[in-house]
């Protein structure tokens, strides 16, 4: 029945019986006919039906045979197990796989007899049975001694629990505290104890005591710092990363230890003098533009004057001028000198040099230079002092700041602005072929071809030297040797003396180089070259007493002037012979000067203290301006021009320099044309003073 | 005496100069021909117009920088002279 019972369940209901009738067929195979018989019926009425889920087979296969074969082998058993063999280093087959096959498992809780566990378990079961029964006979017996022991077996009692734990070590122990609690009391519910041997231990280390342990140290110092971020903050901190770059290249550049050393001196040196005057030096700059701007408050009209001021009258007076005094400019250390040259510095328009010194023969003392700036009339911007008197100076064109000075002992020195000793870089001496005589006038020539500084100095001892500045030294070569000509003395013996002519002045040409005139105490005014050592180009008889001053025109490049004490001034051409024009003014003229901005005027100072203002585009014959400019009792001993500001400057014999402004009259330029636009330039100056010339040779040539 | 100093006498003793003083840059008059209140008042004062002043020139144009102050006022002119550290305060009366 036991297929017909499986089939059962998977079945429903109206398929019992195909299921039966499937049965009922294996009956009739297996069983005998009793139930063959009963249930034919059953086959008979019922046909079979095919469930939808039936595998189809064809009649080939539903015939086929299948055999089965009892075996010992497990079928779930994997049947090529490969295990890798360290040995050889390959996978290998196992031969043997383990066909054991399982088919139920459960885990049981059975103790052997034997054993340590299933031996404990019995002494206990043991000792329950009999506390059991023993108690209720020795109960009355050993109560006292119970009395007694239940002191004792509370803490027992509360030890066993705890130790219950630590069983086969109190095992003993146990024993004999289980005999004890017999006889008094009940028994108790034996706690179940684990049935692992479980044992724990536990153990301490010792902790150490924590401690606190502090330390505070001081707060650092603090300070409130705050700071703007402006626009030009940010550009100082850039300017300065700039400067630091430049300076670490130049250090890799410039890397010799001799440079580092030196530079070392020198920082300590700077220390030591900046701790001792540190907070005032910076100061300079400051203080200078202060004692100007104090100056410019003081003289402001003057200043304001010396600006804007032109005089209107000049509209109404007929090719008159005016001189308006300005600046006064006076050192008591130079009180009692004269003025003996004066020079406007090429570069910067506002500052002149004065020369101080003396004239007179019997009195002779020390001499001075100072240089002014128009901007503070009170003070000198540089002093220096000399020994002897400073009788000329001049200051080179291409170096602003050096002044090359001739003095009355006939030495000539050059001082350097640069750097403010009082005494001169350079210097001549006796050894050095200085003059013997005073220098009379000094002027700086263009480099040699070897870059050296050169300059020229004219003195009563008839020489002319050439001085270069070579190596730091100073070098002379006589150019010229003066000579009177005409007026060779014979000497008794035979010999022929030629005596020395005495050059006080003297001008080189503005474009011819080699040419140059030289102006003599006889009167004379020899035109020389450079390259004749003894013989003049050509000679002038200019003047009665001694030529004080000679001048090319700074346009017309065939005009010079000279002036002399004999009272009059002269201008000539230097091809005739003849002067062009002469000019008488009544008193010792002390010096001549054209003026920069046109060809036809010029200025000349008289010992009256007059100045005297021509143009000759104007005036011919007559001074446009003239003005005395000092007190009677001075006499002006130079005049100079400023390059580019209206004004002049004239020196007096008293130490006193006074700077004049000219009026519009005295500036004139040629009026223009209609239609006619106005020219200006060197070329204009040239045509209109040969314009003049031309009128006065035509008249030569008529005489 | 260094040039500096004897140009600051030279100031002191010119026409119409009431008082100089020099203050350092942090407004501490350093030396003065004024008496004690009326410097410390001027220093520092002008200290703060000069701060003023200079970030306004220099905030116009980072490569300019101010050389000069002056304040012309009915009784007299104070002019300032900043430097890199110092600053050169002249109080003059200049119409005379």
């Amino acid at each position: 029945m036991l297929p017909a019972s499986a089939k059962a369940p998977h079945k429903q209901p109206h398929k019992q019986s195909i299921s039966i009738g499937r049965g009922t067929r294996k009956r009739d195979e297996d069983s005998g006919t009793e139930v063959g018989e009963g249930t034919d019926e059953w086959a008979q009425s019922k046909a079979t039906v095919r469930p939808p889920d039936q595998l189809e087979l064809t009649d080939a296969e539903l015939k086929e045979e299948f055999t089965r074969i009892l075996t010992a082998n497990n079928p779930h058993a994997p049947q090529n197990i490969v295990r890798y063999s360290f040995k050889e280093g390959t996978y290998k087959p196992i031969g043997f796989v383990n066909q054991l096959a399982v088919h139920y498992t459960q885990v049981g809780n059975l103790i052997p007899k034997d054993s340590d566990e299933g031996r404990r378990q019995h002494y206990r079961d043991e000792l329950v049975a009999v506390s059991y029964q023993g108690s209720q006979e020795s109960v009355k017996v050993i109560s006292e001694t119970g009395d007694l022991e239940e002191d004792e077996e509370p803490k027992e009692l509360e030890t066993e629990p705890g130790s219950q734990t630590d069983v086969p070590a109190a095992g003993a122990g146990e024993k004999v505290t289980e005999e004890e609690l017999m006889t008094p009391k009940q028994p108790k519910e034996r706690k179940l104890t684990n049935q692992f041997n479980f044992s724990e231990r536990a153990s301490q280390t010792y902790n150490n005591p924590v401690r606190d342990r502090e330390c505070q140290t001081e707060p650092p110092p603090r300070t409130n710092f705050s700071a703007t971020a402006n626009q030009w903050e940010i550009y100082d901190a850039y300017v300065e990363e700039l400067e630091k770059q430049e300076k670490t290249k130049e250090k890799e550049k410039a890397k010799t230890p001799v440079a580092k050393k030196s530079g070392k001196m020198a920082i300590r040196k700077l220390t030591s003098m900046e701790s001792q005057t540190d907070d005032l030096i910076k100061l300079s700059q400051a203080a200078k533009i202060m004692e100007r701007m104090v100056n410019q408050n003081t003289y402001d009209d003057i200043a304001q004057d010396f600006k804007y001021y032109d005089d209107a009258a000049d509209e109404y007076r007929d090719q008159v001028g005016t001189l308006l005094p300005l600046w006064k400019f006076q050192n008591d250390k130079a009180k009692r000198l004269s003025v003996t040259a004066l020079c406007w510095n090429p570069k910067y328009r506002d500052l002149f040099a004065v020369g101080y010194g003396s004239y007179d023969f019997m009195k002779q003392s020390r001499g001075m230079l100072l240089l002014y700036s128009l901007k503070n009339p009170s003070f000198p911007e540089y002093m220096f002092g000399s020994n002897s008197g400073v009788m000329c100076l001049d200051i080179h064109v291409d170096h602003p700041y050096l002044v090359a000075v001739g003095h009355y002992d006939g030495n000539v020195a050059i001082y350097n602005l640069k750097k403010p000793h009082s005494q001169p870089s350079f210097c001549s001496s006796a050894k050095s072929g200085k003059h013997s005589d005073p220098v009379w006038q000094v002027k700086w020539q263009k480099d040699d071809m070897d870059q050296n500084l050169n300059f020229f100095s004219v003195s009563s001892d008839g020489r002319i030297v050439s001085w270069t500045l070579v190596k730091r030294k100073l070098v002379h070569v006589d150019v010229i040797k003066l000579k009177v000509e005409g007026s060779t003395t014979e000497v008794p013996e035979g010999l022929q003396l030629h005596p020395v002519g005495c050059g006080t002045a003297f001008d080189f040409h503005k474009e011819i180089d080699y040419m140059f005139l030289v102006g003599t105490e006889e009167g004379k005014i020899y035109k020389c070259s450079k390259s004749y050592s003894s013989q003049f180009l050509d000679t002038y008889d200019a003047h009665n007493t001694s030529v004080d001053t000679v001048s090319w025109n700074p346009y017309h490049t065939k005009v010079f002037m000279s002036c002399s004490s004999d009272w009059t001034v002269k201008i000539w051409d230097h091809t005739i012979k003849t002067p062009m024009f002469i000019y008488d003014l009544n008193s010792a003229v002390g010096d001549v000067a054209w003026a920069p901005y046109s060809s036809t005027v010029f200025a000349a100072v008289t010992t009256d203290g007059k100045a005297h203002i021509f143009d000759l585009a104007i005036n011919k014959y007559e001074a446009i301006c003239n003005q005395p400019v000092a007190a009677k009792k001075n006499r002006l001993t130079h005049v100079q021009f400023n390059l580019i500001h209206p004004i002049i400057i004239v020196g007096d014999d008293r130490g006193h320099i006074i700077s004049l402004k000219l009026s519009p009259n005295l500036r004139k330029m040629p009026k223009e044309k209609k239609g006619q636009e106005v020219q200006k330039g060197p070329a204009v100056e040239i045509a209109k003073l040969d314009k003049l010339l031309n009128l006065v040779r035509e008249v030569k040539i008529k005489t | 005496m260094t040039p500096v100093e004897e140009t600051l006498k030279r100031i002191q003793s010119h026409k119409g100069v009431i008082g100089t003083m020099v203050v350092n840059a942090e407004g501490i008059p350093i030396r003065t021909t004024l008496d004690n209140s009326t410097t410390v008042q001027y220093a520092g004062l002008l200290h703060h117009l000069t701060m003023k002043a200079k970030s306004t020139v220099r905030d116009i144009d980072p490569q300019n920088d101010l050389t000069f102050l002056r304040i012309r006022s009915k009784k007299h002119e104070i002019m300032v002279a900043p430097d890199k550290e110092y600053l050169l305060i002249v109080i003059q009366n200049p119409c005379e």
